[in-house]
């Protein structure tokens, strides 16, 4: 299981085609990498992906786990409905949503037309549109996930906490406040790292919907690799791309497991 | 008189449950949009998908787009290839999770600190970073572009094993220790005492699994050399790219395709939606 992950870091140093053996060329894709204006759109898109999906996600996911919160007639449906975008296959899924954004006869293009929004060049065909419709579809899938996540940490918060702060007339937002969010702040925090991480590594729903278009304007660091490796077949290239990937990733994790052995030792 | 106070007390406690549920149920409908979407499109003669203005609901319904796919793709071999590369992946998965779970949580042996610091580290590792050297070795040795060779990458990895081992650290050790006691062999306690206390978790992980490998794009898109080779959401993903969309026909194969983990998730939703919310908090 490490073997991998040696063998990538080896291949990065390297040019390999897989038809004539690998040639050593020591940090020459690195070099490379820096100045390659692919690879820093690809960075940036996927910087801005993950700095926008990410609050947009743990936000909602809060807001529906407390109104989930709540007893209410029907709640099981909402929730299991809220949470099987999470369950389904992103790829096949987002045929569905290509359809709905599409320029001529998607439902969603056609009801956003009669209140006003019309797109010149469809949804997901307008490099300026293409990032967002990818991103809603992002939220979309992996807010339930989340939801479920915040619900299990309300459900450990004491009613009598709420009850004592009713007596005093504490407001609903004071309430929200000085209790559900402090006392949900560990949540906050393992749940904003997981969707950060999960969001660097977005790939199924931008291959489907638009391939990394249009103009590369969605073209994130996975969609690269992707391209690179297996369509460019430059192994050693694609190699190192995906080192920077790993170093994202493994910064984040690293975060995540240290905030949460503090927080263990000050038990 | 104590009748009136509940009745004056839950009416409007009632209504407002009803209200909420209310919002609820049209929040929990815009949700499933698109699913809907996809089954009505299933049903819906080839003349009302394409239709303008769109609509919602069909006029009539249809099985035509679920009578042509088999013959427009080859539907069948898609399925099949699913099935086995899911399947195979989470019942090796389960068997070697498991065991290397309980190695680590019970058994004393050298370098097991080495193996556990591994595997943490391995947690971390987006597994997109090991995409290239694993394509390059299954391909020198033959087995790129075959199902097994989609299989066996799989069949253990960093998360099951340490789902597992916590879970073993959470069970009592007085069975085993009983069972030792009497004599038992390592793999006996494991088969006949352990594996039977931990199918909870090993239905959880499970799910996670079967779920996670039927539904995975980019690992079978690459490890497939053509559609007949690829899995339901790789060979619907390359069909798309190569042909003018049907979406009638698109939408019947896709709600096919997304049938038995649906289905498989409503029946043990419970213990899933638990399995979440308690790895989560770890």
């Amino acid at each position: 299981m490490v073997w991998p992950l040696v063998q990538s870091a080896y291949l990065s140093f390297t040019e390999y085609n897989r038809i004539q053996a690998a040639r050593w060329v020591g940090v020459h894709n690195y070099v490379e990498l820096v100045q390659d204006e692919q690879v820093w759109n690809a960075l940036g898109n996927t910087a801005v992906y993950a700095v926008v999906v990410t609050p947009i996600t743990v936000l909602l996911a809060l807001a529906f786990a407390i109104f989930l919160n709540r007893p209410m007639v029907g709640r099981e449906f909402v929730r299991t409905a809220i949470f099987m975008p999470f369950i389904v296959s992103m790829a096949i899924i987002s045929f569905a949503w290509s359809f709905l954004l599409d320029a001529n006869i998607g439902l969603v293009t056609y009801w956003l037309g009669q209140v006003g929004f019309v797109t010149e060049q469809g949804w997901l065909t307008d490099p300026q549109l293409a990032m967002p419709a990818v991103m809603l579809v992002g939220v979309w899938k992996s807010v339930g996930f989340y939801m479920v996540m915040y619900l299990a940490g309300l459900q450990s918060i004491p009613t009598e906490l709420y009850e004592a702060a009713r007596v005093d007339g504490a407001s609903a937002w004071s309430r929200f406040r000085h209790i559900t969010w402090p006392l949900l702040a560990n949540q906050t925090m393992l749940v904003s790292i997981m969707a950060a991480i999960a969001t660097i590594q977005v790939f199924d729903q931008i291959y489907v919907m638009t391939r990394g278009g249009p103009f590369f304007s969605t073209e994130t660091l996975v969609m690269l690799i992707y391209r690179v490796g297996f369509q460019d077949l430059r192994l050693g290239y694609g190699s190192a791309v995906s080192w920077v990937l790993m170093i994202l990733v493994f910064g984040l994790s690293m975060l995540q497991f240290g905030y949460f052995r503090k927080r263990a030792v000050t038990y | 008189m104590a009748s009136t106070i509940t009745a004056t007390r839950s009416r409007p406690d009632f209504v407002h449950r009803l209200l909420l549920g209310v919002g609820g149920i049209v929040l929990g409908l815009a949700i499933l949009l698109p699913i809907i979407w996809m089954v009505f499109t299933a049903f819906k003669p080839e003349a009302d998908v394409v239709q303008y203005p769109p609509a919602l609901f069909p006029r009539s319904l249809t099985l035509q787009h679920f009578a042509d796919i088999w013959d427009a793709i080859p539907f069948a071999r898609l399925y099949g290839n699913t099935i086995v590369f899911a399947g195979g992946v989470t019942i090796f998965s389960l068997l070697f999770d498991s065991m290397t779970g309980y190695a680590l949580a019970r058994l004393e042996f050298r370098g097991k600190n080495v193996v556990f610091v591994l595997i943490m580290i391995l947690l971390m590792v987006p597994f997109q970073v090991t995409l290239i050297p694993l394509y390059d070795l299954l391909g020198s040795i033959g087995l790129a572009g075959t199902l097994p060779g989609m299989i066996v990458p799989r069949m253990t990895n960093a998360f099951g094993i340490f789902f597992m081992r916590q879970f073993y650290l959470s069970l009592p050790r007085d069975l085993e220790e009983a069972a030792r006691v009497d004599g038992a062999s390592e793999w006996r306690i494991f088969s006949r005492i352990i594996t039977p206390l931990a199918r909870p978790a090993l239905l959880t992980l499970g799910l996670f699994h079967f779920q996670y490998n039927w539904n995975d794009l980019l690992w079978p898109l690459i490890m497939s050399k053509d559609i007949e080779g690829a899995t339901l959401p790789a060979g619907l993903s390359m069909f798309v790219g190569q042909h003018v969309v049907e979406y009638g026909l698109l939408m019947a194969g896709s709600v096919l395709a997304l049938m038995p983990v649906v289905i498989f998730f409503l029946v043990i939703q419970k213990s899933f939606v638990a399995g979440i919310a308690t790895t989560g908090m770890k």
